[in-house]
């Protein structure tokens, strides 16, 4: 008695190491040095789905991400950890998608992909940490949501009790199925990849990759089915044109702009005893501490 | 019609600060639209709630009382407001990024096809000339926020889907009482109107909410580490200087990434917004999004290895050294002068 699992993961670049390098001189971003990662709380959410299936045999894991071509690794990513299969939503239609269009693209594709029992996101991608796109793909597919996830108490065919982490605690929810849970970090971790796995998938490809590969693993695909990564376009999905990409997304960027910091007339100083205790001086004698 | 509405939360029969903040942000931008601004409260128990948010400038006050509407689930207060805005076609919408605002907003957006924009740092009001179409926008919501990408803030506007939604920290904007004695009016809405049953179909079986145990948007002083503290170890010294100092220990968030210390510590356009005497920064190199929750300090002393760290731009005293040298001598001297 298993269920259908639809997790949703998004290829981020590495926002969280962000150092110095990261910047270019002229103040835009050095993508060249931030990495393409599989977006962490994404991987709480799969490890979540991951352990459903553990649990009740029959349970298949299906990752949906939409995104450009390379995005394909994640669902390698997520085939090496134990997900059954993936599609890679992938089309210039949905370039300059704000999380509206995201959501769409994403609830559309969902539609096609016929009966689900549960879909879970992360609770947020940190390219932008607007959490937006869980509930909006919830609310487009008209089935309930239960954010900030850490842990299933319990399943059944019906319904499914959560437990929810918020910012001053914890809850207990119970909630009927087909339902969307967006997941936390403070959720169990990712289990890494398993060598099994990754020695069956390594070379899963999307149509698109093939194309541009050498010839010579082309022979597997016909044998395995499985290699095979679905790739999906706006042409697979039904979909109206002027809710897509950059015309379907509401918020539009006005003006970006560098900020240039102007430098306060600083004190300086050094670890120099000295200064230090100058310093402290000053602060006590100003009220500013003491 | 067409007015700035505030969704207010409520939590044990108090109207939450993020909301009176908003309320008083809210009120300053009705007035440059010249429109009203609308509360809307949903709970349970809400008897003369209406007293909290009044003083606060609101116009209207919509007011939803049912048992079954505390504590919050999604799907009954998400169908309110999108009735409410649907009938009432506010040309704004704000709310608190918080855990409540964070899993409501994206939801009414969804259903109202309209654009969201998380975590705003600054609004402000202006217009918008699309070159392209030949139009022009007046009076538009610029929903200011740093950008993913470093030293950038960028203006996000929704120039034709309506409302324009928001949402903002608690702390961004600043709380100010407008007249206690505001005249208002109170709208009383009929739960039946607007929620059905089935919208109860998630339940909450227990709940263990805590008092918030720090307190770092309250502080005079706040001791603050970023990455360059370099361990959980290491972050003891600050815990220890802020000790001294009777100051509250704050972080950045790569510090928060790197398992130093707890998220709730963390200050910036995804954690708090401070605004104390003194901000000390240690080992905090003061990307934007960190910034953005500070820079309203009073004084800041930046402590760190590298003497061109952005953060020293902001700062009135600028340490140049390692932090583990310099943070003992300050807990020192700072003994020495006060004995
Ligand atoms: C969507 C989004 C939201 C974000 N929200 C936030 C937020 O709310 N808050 C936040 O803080 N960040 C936020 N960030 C992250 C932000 O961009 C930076 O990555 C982060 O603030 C960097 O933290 P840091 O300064 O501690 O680390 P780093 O940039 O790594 O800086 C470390 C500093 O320590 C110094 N140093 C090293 N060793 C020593 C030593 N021994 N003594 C003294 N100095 C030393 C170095 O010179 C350097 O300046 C966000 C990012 C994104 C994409
Ligand atoms: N392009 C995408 N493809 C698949 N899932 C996505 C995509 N964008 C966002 N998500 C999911 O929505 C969550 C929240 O994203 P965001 O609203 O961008 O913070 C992510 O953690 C993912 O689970």
């Amino acid at each position: 008695m298993g269920i259908r699992i639809i997790v949703l993961a998004k290829q981020v670049p590495d926002t969280r190491n962000v150092g110095k390098d990261a910047m270019k001189a002229d103040g835009t971003v050095n993508r060249a040095v931030l990495p393409a990662i599989f977006n962490p709380e994404d991987l709480n959410a799969l490890e979540l789905a991951l352990r459903i299936k553990d649990d009740l045999p029959g349970t298949t894991v299906t990752i949906l991400t939409m995104g450009p071509g390379r995005a394909a690794e994640i669902i390698r990513e997520g085939l090496y950890r134990g997900a059954d299969d993936g599609i890679l939503l992938t089309d210039r239609a949905f370039a300059g998608s704000d999380t509206l269009a995201t959501s769409y693209a994403l609830s559309q594709t969902i539609k096609e992909m016929g009966a689900y029992d549960l879909i879970v996101a992360g609770r947020q991608a940190i390219d932008g940490d607007t959490a937006q796109v869980g509930p909006q793909v919830a609310e487009k597919l008209g089935i309930n949501q239960v954010t900030y996830v850490e842990a299933i108490l319990s399943l059944d065919k019906t319904s499914i009790t959560v437990r929810r982490r918020l910012d001053n605690g914890v809850e207990t929810v119970m909630a009927p199925l087909p339902i969307l849970l967006t997941v936390n970090s403070s959720a169990p971790d990712c289990r890494s990849r398993n060598a099994k796995l990754l020695m069956k998938y390594k070379h899963a490809r999307t149509v698109t990759e093939r194309q541009n590969e050498a010839e010579d693993y082309l022979y597997l695909y016909d044998s395995r089915p499985f290699l095979n990564i679905h790739e999906m376009t706006v042409n697979e999905i039904k979909s109206i044109p002027d809710q897509l990409g950059l015309t379907g997304s509401p918020t539009k960027v006005k003006r970006i702009e560098n900020v240039i910091l102007q430098a306060k007339d600083a004190k300086r100083l050094t670890a120099a005893d000295e200064g230090i205790n100058d310093l402290m001086k000053e602060l006590i004698e100003s009220h500013v501490i003491g | 019609m067409n007015n700035l509405f505030v969704y207010c939360e409520v939590e044990d029969g108090v109207v939450a600060d993020v909301s009176l903040e908003l309320l008083t942000k809210g009120r300053s931008l009705a007035n440059i639209l010249k429109c009203q601004l609308e509360a809307v409260l949903i709970g349970s128990d809400l008897k003369d709630i209406e007293k909290q948010v009044i003083p606060y400038g609101a116009d209207v006050v919509h007011i939803i009382d049912d048992p079954r509407l505390a504590p919050y689930t999604t799907a009954p207060h998400a169908a309110v407001l999108i009735k409410l805005f649907g009938d009432e076609k506010p040309q704004i919408a704000l709310m608190g990024a918080t855990p409540i605002g964070r899993d409501l907003g994206p939801r009414v957006s969804s259903a109202l096809h309209s654009g969201l924009t998380a975590d705003c740092t600054s609004l402000e009001i202006g217009d918008h000339e699309d070159k392209k179409a030949g139009k022009v926008y007046k009076n538009l919501l610029y929903q200011i926020r740093p950008a993913f990408g470093g030293n950038i803030i960028a203006w996000i506007i929704n120039p034709d889907c309506r409302p324009q939604m928001a949402t903002v920290r608690e702390g961004v904007m600043r709380k100010q009482i407008l007249n206690t004695n505001y005249s208002s009016r109170v709208n009383h809405l009929v739960v039946s109107d607007y929620v059905s049953e089935t919208d109860f179909a998630v339940q909450i079986i227990e709940r263990h909410l805590e008092k918030r145990k720090i307190n770092i948007k309250g502080a005079s002083i706040v001791v603050s580490g970023g990455y360059g503290v370099g361990s959980k170890e290491n972050f003891k010294l600050l815990y220890e200087l802020a000790d001294v100092l009777g100051a509250e220990v704050g972080a950045s968030r790569a510090a928060v990434d790197a398992g130093y210390v707890d998220h709730e510590r963390q200050i910036g356009q995804t954690g708090i917004t401070v605004r104390p005497k003194l901000y000390i920064a240690c080992g905090i190199s003061g990307q934007v999004q960190h910034r953005a929750g500070m820079e309203e300090s009073a004084q800041i002393i930046s402590i760190n290895t590298d003497p061109d760290a952005p953060i020293n731009a902001l700062a009135d005293y600028v340490i140049t050294g390692d932090l583990s040298v310099i943070i003992p001598k300050m807990i020192k001297y700072y003994k020495q002068n006060t004995k």
